[in-house]
Parts: structure tokens; sequence; C-alpha cells
């Protein structure tokens, strides 16, 4: 399984990059949509994790990009709010069972992995 | 109520919320980062217990993100806590160029959303005025918020508190696109100008320079 982690805070996805390669997932990061657009362009991946917001591009504005590019890819939306604004938004775009809110569980994040990798 | 305060009520709650909304996310952030370090530390932990060998230095390192993380939420629950306290006056006297470097510090994340840089030039000597702390950090906000709208994603804000014979004033600029503003862009509106008249201030766009002004007495009644 390939991953691309998109969040504007480069100590959490490079972090959460290396914890998720200890188990066996090849992870990549980016720190801005325009960075993850970037790195479609010449890498593919099964699977985008997503910050709700990210500088200058909304994270759903870059699924919507994404989804365009790469129509195969999957997407798991996570937030630093919480908040029931961000919930709904990030719900009706992704589902609420492909949302996480910070911080992260990663055995969770994981579970939510494979369940929507095996669809 | 005065017909001011009606108009700003609601407004100000907004406000308070907003910035609220803005600190609470990037405390999330300190955490979820403080979070993966901890959760980096028990793989390491767990790889020892198999018999491998980690580098010290790789856990030195880790001690110190962590350790800049806590100072970065120090100084987060800082700013909050200060902005808080903003509400407990109507009237105080306040450093001008440090409200304005304050408001800079709590609308740096929601710059950085919009992609806009903020700069403040810090003001050659104080600049002491006596005004209604939690308005003067609306307003500052509201013309902020304007300012980072005209400059777009990329560009910078300047902001520089300053005094001179017409009383003290904060000049937002590098506002190239001013002259182009859309009409949907209308500034300032009825809350700003509620906020002008209660803090006895008043706004000036200065289309060829490319600069809001926001003027300000040096007491307020």
């Amino acid at each position: 399984m390939r991953v691309l982690l998109v969040d504007d805070e480069e100590e959490l996805v490079a972090t959460l990059a290396e914890r998720l390669s200890f188990r066996g997932i090849d992870a990549d990061w980016a720190t801005s949509g325009e960075d993850a657009l970037r790195k479609v362009e010449t890498q593919t991946y099964d699977l985008a994790i997503l910050d709700v917001r990210i500088p200058k591009m909304s994270g759903l504005k870059l699924k919507k990009i994404l989804e365009r590019k790469c129509p195969a890819m999957k997407f798991i939306f996570m937030t630093g709010h919480g908040s029931e604004e961000d919930f709904k938004t990030g719900s009706a775009e992704a589902g609420a069972k492909y949302y996480l809110v910070k911080p992260i569980d990663i055995e969770e994040l994981i579970k939510k992995m494979n369940e929507i990798i095996q669809g | 109520m005065t017909r001011q305060w009606k108009v700003i009520n609601n407004a100000c709650l907004q406000f308070f919320g907003k910035m609220n909304a803005s600190i609470s996310h990037e405390v999330k952030n300190v955490l979820a980062i403080i979070n993966e370090n901890a959760g980096l530390l028990e793989d390491f932990t767990l790889m020892v217990e198999k018999g491998m060998a980690i580098d010290p230095e790789r856990l030195k390192a880790m001690a110190g993100k962590i350790r800049h993380q806590v100072q970065r939420a120090d100084r987060i629950i800082r700013n909050m806590n200060e902005f808080a306290h903003s509400v407990d006056e109507t009237r105080r006297k306040v450093d001008l160029g440090e409200v304005v470097a304050f408001m800079a510090a709590l609308s740096e994340r929601l710059a950085t959303m919009k992609g806009v840089a903020l700069e403040v030039t810090p003001p050659s000597r104080p600049i002491a005025i006596t005004t209604n702390p939690f308005l003067i950090e609306n307003i500052i906000w509201r013309c902020l918020d304007f300012a980072m709208a005209v400059a777009g994603p990329g560009k910078t804000v300047v902001l520089t508190a300053d005094s001179g014979d017409q009383g003290a004033s904060i000049i937002f600029s590098q506002l190239k696109g001013l002259s182009d503003v859309s009409p949907r862009l209308q500034f300032p509106e009825n809350v700003e100008n509620a906020l002008v008249e209660l803090l006895g201030a008043q706004i000036v766009i200065n289309e060829g320079m490319g600069e809001i002004v926001l003027g300000l007495p040096e007491a307020i009644e």
C-alpha cells in the first residue's frame, strides 16, 4: 500500500510517515497542496490522508483535484479542529467513517486505511 | 446599549470565537506532533527490546523536537490568555506597537491559511494610547482580514504602528491590489464603522499608496 500524507505541519507528517513505514506501509508526505500535486505527477499512491485545512488550497479542494488526476486514489481526512463544522464538511465529502480527529491513533488510522483499501 | 454596540455585539462574539477556534486548531496540531513523537519513541523501545540498536542522537533529536513543541504550545497559550484578558477593562493604556505585534502573532495561522505572510515593522519608540483593548484588537483584525484579501496568496502584508502630529496610527501596507478591489469586498462596512466610532478612530484607504491607515486618538473618552 502506498500512502501520501498531506498536512502543513511537516514534523507531523514526517513522523507519521516513519511510523507507518515501521508497520510495512510505504508512506510519503507533502506539506502543501501544490507539493502533493507535484508528487502525484511522478508517483502513484493508493491512498491520500489529507488535513481538511491546509494553507492556500483546502484539503477538500485538493481531494477534488486528486480525484480527477488519480481516479483510483482513496481518501481519509484528518483535522485539528474536531469542530461540528469541520465534521460536517469532512463527513459529507469523505464519509464519517474515513474521518479522523488529531491527535491520531496510528492503529485506528491503519484500520481505516485497510478498510478503505479493501473497499 | 448604544447604536454602535448593537451593531458590533454579534461581530465581537464572532471575532472572539474565530480567534479561539484558530488557537485551538494550532494547539491540536502541537498535541498531534507530540503524540507522534511519543509514538515513535514507543516504536523505538519495541525495536530495542527486539535487539535492534537505536542511535542515541536520534533520541536526543526527538527530545529536542518535543521540547520545541512544548515551547510553541506555551507561546500559543500565553497569547490566548492575553487575548482572553483583553475584555477585562473597557479603557486601558496600551503600547500600540505591542498591540500590533500581538495581533500579528494571533493572526499568523489564519494568514498562513490564506497563503499571506505578515511582517511587523516595530516603532522606534513606545506609542502609548488609552483605548478599549478588545475593540482595538477587533478593528485591527478586520483591517488585516481585508488587507489579506486584497493582497492575495503569496504576498506579504506589512503592519506598522506609527505616531505623529496627527496622532497614532496603524498602517497596513504593500496592498498593490487595493485599486482593483472587487465590489464584493466592501470596506469599511457597518461593523467597522461602528468600531471606528466607538474607538474615536478613522479608516483611510489610500489606493495609490496601497495602504489602509487606521488612525487612533491618544485617548478614548
